[in-house]
């Protein structure tokens, strides 16, 4: 499955990490890691910090504090430019893709391939064939099922718009994939589609954070889960060592303390 | 692509086809203005036959109108689609057309013409800078912008118009012709193309779409929205300098007042044309066909022998209609 060289190697390791929004401290002291070829949930009840974690890591927040480490080299992430070129992809809960745009010009929204030379990437002329071309290519690869590449976003299913936003994450994170509920406005087939793609990510070596309310999917596809609660993190397990029950009490607040 | 490939019907497959994908991405919405101007046309044609809205002179004199106002509109088309505004279009057009007028005399006509761009550029980026980096909405800046250009325009020659006397000047971008095709047509053709083809394939002209369509999504991807928005109203503001550029150019002077009150004109004319008045949704060539159908407007109005404070009446409640109209459709889809 993975392969040995990456498998357990740490792809992203944060400490310290702290963010507060005016008088709420949406995170305390947080520290994690994401490890490659290994899929980590992230925990926690409304509120407690999640998606400010992700949002943090991605580029959109600077942390107040805190220091992050890829590849065991501290970077500073103030964009999320800075964050996809260094292979951190996200899809964050509102998926951000672009309505009026079509299925190919949101795979390649900012990563855009361009034609005629020096001259044309400076002015940025669409190489729209090649985008196409590897956009189908992309999606074959993934088992993404779109009826027309041309169709603008707006006209796509919730869940086509889902697999969209996730297949430009998995196409372009090299690294590391940032998932908040991915799978949250999904029927069932499609659903299950979304843990196949996690699991062909972390069959290649990609670092998967995965954050979910469904404890199913927790112990389907995830190696760890990270709990937070007020924004502090209360627990850090195998999830193969707790059960589904044991989670749930961390993320209420009944059980605190297991930090592995 | 995989369509739905239903066999039977009166309509070709293909054509049901295309109507389908139409109806589910933007709707018959980006056609409307095309049979906006076909019926006005006609309509006018028909009533005002017999106050010659169809001789030869008079449909170049829409032409003519139509060019400046076009060149305003695809400008405003990026401000809009990426969710801002700019008000101060009408000032910046008149106040062209004096530095072009000024600068002319002394340095030549390709001189004037860059001197009244490079102030319409400039007067875009402080728009554009106030915009992004203050935080205050578009419209309040640059209806600032208005006034403070519009001051500026009347102190330069102390509201005289300023006569320019450089024949190539005004040949170029005024009088002139390429054979049969005269050069304001010429001009409205090639800025209609080129903002045609930034807004579709250009990296720049979908980034300002994505911006307007959604800021925040575009900014997680990693798109500079703040330098996409200020180049959008640089764009508007040094479309408005070219079209002041062109109004001196067929009038052969400088006015303060050249254009000035264009502003709710080109705004009608881009939603018209199918340009979402909130971001996200943006056709440089219904702009340029609004502009048609505005200028066509104005003219059958002052043909009907409608006074001028009648027409400004008739303008205003047809303007009202037709955004309320396009507005609606946005709604909608």
């Amino acid at each position: 499955m993975t392969s040995a060289a990456t498998a357990d190697r740490a792809a992203l390791e944060v400490s310290g990490l702290s963010k507060s929004f005016k008088a709420v401290q949406a995170l305390d002291d947080v520290a994690m890691d994401l490890r490659y070829g290994r899929v980590t949930a992230l925990l926690g009840d409304n509120g407690a910090g999640k998606s400010t974690l992700v949002k943090c890591i991605s580029g959109v927040y600077s942390p107040d504090s805190g220091v992050m480490r890829i590849n065991g080299a501290e970077r500073a992430v103030p964009s999320p430019e800075v964050a996809r070129s260094l292979g951190i992809e996200t899809v964050h809960q509102t998926l951000a893709v672009i309505d009026p745009l079509d299925v190919v010009e949101n795979l390649f929204l900012n990563r855009e391939h361009t034609r005629g030379g020096r001259i044309g990437a400076w002015l940025g002329v669409l190489d729209k064939k090649r985008m196409r071309s590897e956009s189908r290519e992309i999606l074959g690869r993934l088992d993404i099922r779109i009826p027309s590449l041309r169709r603008s976003m707006s006209a796509l299913s919730g869940g086509q718009r889902q697999a969209v936003a996730i297949g430009r994450a998995a196409a372009w994170g090299q690294q590391i994939v940032l998932l908040d509920e991915p799978a949250a406005a999904l029927g069932v087939e499609q659903a299950a589609r979304v843990l196949d793609l996690i699991r062909s990510l972390r069959d290649a070596g990609v670092a998967v954070l995965l954050i979910t309310h469904n404890m199913d999917r927790v112990t389907e596809v995830c190696d760890r889960a990270v709990v937070l609660r007020q924004g502090r993190k209360i627990a850090d397990v195998d999830v193969g060592s707790v059960t589904k029950d044991d989670l749930v009490a961390y993320i209420t607040g009944a059980r605190t303390g297991d930090i592995a | 692509m995989t369509g739905d490939t239903a066999a039977d019907g009166p309509l070709p497959a293909a054509a049901r086809q295309w109507l389908a994908r139409r109806r589910q991405d933007a709707g018959l919405r980006p056609y409307v203005v095309y049979i906006a101007a076909a019926f006005i046309f006609g309509l006018f044609a028909v009533i005002l036959r017999d106050d010659g809205f169809l001789t030869a002179s008079n449909l170049l004199n829409i032409g003519r109108q139509a060019a400046p106002i076009a060149v305003m509109a695809v400008g405003m088309t990026f401000a809009l689609a990426s969710a801002e505004i700019d008000l101060s279009v009408g000032s910046v057009t008149a106040l062209s057309s004096l530095v072009a007028a000024e600068m002319v005399g002394d340095y030549g006509f390709a001189a004037g013409a860059a001197a009244a761009l490079a102030v319409g550029a400039v007067i875009g980026l402080v728009n554009g800078v106030i915009t992004v980096k203050v935080r205050i909405p578009s419209f309040l800046v640059t209806l600032g912008m208005l006034g403070i250009v519009s001051g500026i325009a009347r102190n330069m020659n102390n509201l005289q118009s300023l006569p320019i006397r450089n024949d190539a000047f005004l040949a170029v971008f005024g009088g002139g012709s390429l054979g049969p095709v005269s050069s304001l047509l010429i001009w409205t053709v090639v800025v209609g193309l080129a903002g045609h083809l930034v807004l579709h394939q250009l990296r720049w002209g979908r980034h300002v779409l994505s911006a307007g369509a959604d800021r925040s999504a575009a900014a997680a991807l990693g798109i500079n929205t703040a330098r996409i928005r200020i180049t959008a109203l640089m764009t508007s503001a040094a479309a408005a300098s070219f079209a002041g550029v062109l109004l001196a150019g067929r009038l052969a002077i400088g006015r303060h007042d050249l254009g000035e009150n264009l502003l709710l004109t080109v705004i009608a004319a881009v939603v018209i044309g199918g340009t979402n008045l909130f971001g996200g949704r943006a056709s440089v060539a219904g702009a340029v066909v609004g502009s048609v159908v505005m200028a066509m407007l104005n003219n059958g109005l002052i043909l009907m022998g409608l006074r001028v404070a009648d027409q400004l009446i008739a303008r205003g409640v047809i303007i009202i209609l037709a955004v309320a109209l396009s507005m609606r459709e946005q709604k909608e889809t």
